[in-house]
């Protein structure tokens, strides 16, 4: 039976986190991921969960406590934004090379600066190859439901790898839409209950973690790791096989929208999606065969089936919300490896930055006018 | 029993950090840890900061550790405690440990990872009042990337980032009280101790294990290469430090403050003379900044005596 509620993304995953119940959370406030970890502790206040709230000192410190929660034999889970990330970049290296099983949730915002509260993605591009696991929401429902699935990636024991679930700051965190909610029975026994190997408490048969690895290790001990990220594609399409079973709902690495006979398609991450998936369906009552490509997951980034997906277009346009002074943008350079070899025409677009909004027309004037590098931004003479 | 033998009985036959590591000869450090985790009766987790002890006793793979241990990174040793500590207190909350002793928690940082980079989580870690024991093997400099200054080194110590030279007399500035950053956060069991003072390092371990509460010990503990002096020097050069109240052994119990070791008060240049990083203080012009010592370490000792209800005779 299902429970829907009016919620906010930010407390459909602070409810997510009250059903898995995780033993730690170590958590520092920021905007907008602070809907999350208020909502969670004002359920851990009224004794819906009982998971140890650490209210840290820093994001620094955020990670850093997860790492030795997780890996002393705790199930955690935390949640930042932007800065908070940045801050605790060094760390989230450290845990996924320690292959610490954290769930967290990222409330997707620009970073400084100029300073700004608002989404994009350059915080996820950030730690792009960290080797942690990020998996991008569409909206709140999704947001709940990639909560949920990610302690089962997580703590595979074939992943053992942090896992971001990524929510656009305010369009997903602050908005309120009607979200499915499972039942918490069927919640707790979709997680299982935690286990890592070699928990540290486990006095009885010391390990040494984190140790110094030299040129004569080090790069085997990055290789591992690198396949281990490999192999979460394929546990994520397993658990979201079993979630499928459990909700009647489908949260795979891509979401393939009208694509079968698209021709012109975009690709593009988050809650803009649903923008458009409106110009997508204007288009196809216009007769033009337009489709959308949303990937959920990131990292693992699913090249082949990208390359799949998009396999009918001829013409490819990317939406990146992040930037890559110097270079190209990171969505962009994915697609472009992906689609190398093909006669696809692809074309790259940043929109967004620092909350910018996107209108239908610059989404239609992707599809069917002339694209412009950057989407939405004011004045020629910032355009190169 | 004596204390030697409860620390061997502790043991239970197995060294927690075995012999094979690589750190140098005379290095204090492994000392200290020998003898905090021997005196421990319980279970132990050791969280490493980066530094000395951490890069000498792991290379991967091999490893000196007979009990589990943790390294993440340099500056969050504390709040990677923080969450050993978190965990057990929500799995044994959960019936979800077996049943049995508490596990002890103790973190090793050097004084960088104390006083400086780590401060921010060491202090977070400290209000928010988990209970482990952090061992801050202070040889007052960065000595794992080659002897650089921390706010550790004293006053006049040359280091290869604070150089004494024709302009300069070395470190400029006065070191950090961390024992009394530590004491301001108001936890239940503080101490200064010293790598060669075992028996007292010991006790102290105890009385901060049983300690309801954070608890921190601040362990001065010598590098030769770094201070400048033969391996086999070490207990003297320490011993200088304590006899001339350069480094006082106290602790401070809820706030009461005790000293547990009565030094002689000897002049300073006992302590300076011991070690080439003071060499330059003794050149022909430079009684000026012995004087400024040794009138820093008598205002200091001072003012520890004042706060001390009880000192040994």
């Amino acid at each position: 039976m299902s429970d829907v509620r009016l919620l906010t993304g930010g407390e459909a995953v602070a409810h997510a986190m009250r059903q898995v119940d995780p033993d730690v959370v170590p958590v520092y406030p920021i905007t907008p991921q602070t809907p999350i970890i208020q909502t969670f502790a004002k359920l851990v206040a009224d004794g819906q969960a009982s998971t140890e709230i650490v209210n840290v000192e820093s994001e620094h410190s955020a990670m850093s406590a997860a790492i030795g929660a997780a890996l002393a034999g705790g199930r955690t889970m935390s949640a930042t934004s932007s800065q908070g990330l940045a801050l605790m970049a060094e760390v989230v290296y450290i845990a996924a090379s320690m292959r610490a099983p954290i769930v967290m949730a990222l409330g997707n915002r620009a970073l400084s600066g100029p300073i700004n509260i608002h989404c994009d993605h350059s915080d996820s591009m950030l730690i792009r190859d960290s080797g942690v696991v990020q998996l991008f929401a569409e909206n709140a429902q999704e947001a709940y439901d990639l909560m949920v699935m990610a302690p089962r990636i997580a703590e595979d024991p074939r992943v053992l790898l942090p896992v971001l679930v990524c929510l656009d700051g305010f369009t997903i965190t602050h908005s309120a839409e009607p979200v499915s909610l499972l039942p918490d029975d069927d919640v707790t026994r979709f997680v299982g209950p935690y286990s890592v190997p070699n928990a540290v408490l486990d006095t009885t048969s010391p390990t040494t973690q984190g140790p110094f690895a030299m040129p004569d290790y080090y790069f085997e001990l990055r290789r591992q790791q690198a396949a281990a990220l490999e192999t979460a594609l394929d546990v994520l399409e397993e658990v979201a096989l079993d979630f499928e079973r459990l909700s009647g709902r489908r949260n795979g690495a891509l979401e393939a929208y009208r694509l079968e006979d698209a021709t012109r398609a975009l690709v593009a991450l988050g809650s803009t999606a649903g923008t458009i998936k409106d110009v997508v369906d204007e288009l196809r009552d216009e007769h033009e065969l337009a489709g959308l490509l949303r990937l959920v997951s990131f990292r693992t980034f699913p090249t082949a089936a990208v390359a799949a997906a998009l396999d009918e277009c001829t013409h490819v346009a990317v939406l990146d919300r992040a930037d890559s002074p110097g270079g190209t943008p990171p969505l962009h350079a994915e697609l472009a490896a992906a689609l190398y070899g093909s006669d696809v025409e692809l074309t790259g677009h940043v929109y967004g930055l620092g909350g910018r909004d996107l209108h239908p027309s610059d989404v239609r004037a992707v599809f069917t006018g002339t694209p412009t590098p950057y989407l939405g931004l004011r004045g020629e003479r910032c355009l190169v | 029993m004596s204390r030697l033998k409860t620390i061997v009985r502790n043991q239970r036959g197995v060294q927690p950090l075995r012999g094979g590591h690589s750190l140098c000869q005379g290095c204090g450090i492994p000392m200290v840890a020998r003898t905090v985790l021997s005196t421990i009766r319980q279970p132990v987790v050791v969280v490493n900061a980066t530094g000395c002890l951490e890069v000498a006793t792991t290379r991967f793979p091999s490893t000196a550790w007979n009990v589990p241990w943790l390294h993440v990174a340099f500056e969050n040793a504390a709040a990677v405690a923080s969450g050993v500590e978190s965990a057990q207190r929500a799995l044994r909350r959960r019936h979800a440990l077996p049943a049995g002793q508490e596990v002890a928690v103790v973190v090793f940082a050097g004084d960088g990872g104390t006083y400086d980079i780590g401060l921010q989580a060491l202090s977070g870690a400290r209000e928010r009042g988990h209970r482990f024991l952090f061992v801050c093997y202070d040889n007052e400099a960065y000595m794992n990337t080659g002897v650089q200054r921390s706010s550790a080194t004293p006053f006049g110590a040359s280091t290869t980032t604070s150089p004494a030279g024709l302009e300069s007399f070395g470190k400029a500035q006065r070191r950090k009280d961390m024992t009394a950053i530590a004491i301001a956060h108001h936890v239940p069991y503080v101490a200064q101790a010293a790598s060669t003072h075992w028996h007292d390092l010991s006790v102290k371990v105890e009385r901060a294990v049983a300690a309801d509460g954070p608890a921190f010990l601040n362990v001065l503990t010598d590098c030769p290469v770094g201070w400048g002096h033969e391996p086999q020097l070490s207990r003297r050069v320490i011993d200088a430090a304590v006899e001339t109240c350069f480094w006082p052994l106290y602790e401070v119990v809820d706030s009461r403050y005790r000293l547990s070791y009565r030094p002689q008060h000897a002049p300073v240049e006992e302590w300076l003379g011991s070690q080439q990083r003071f060499a330059h203080l003794f050149r022909p012009g430079s009684e000026g900044l012995v004087r400024q010592i040794q009138d820093q370490v008598d205002a200091e000792w001072d003012a520890l005596l004042a706060r001390c209800d009880d000192a040994p005779a």
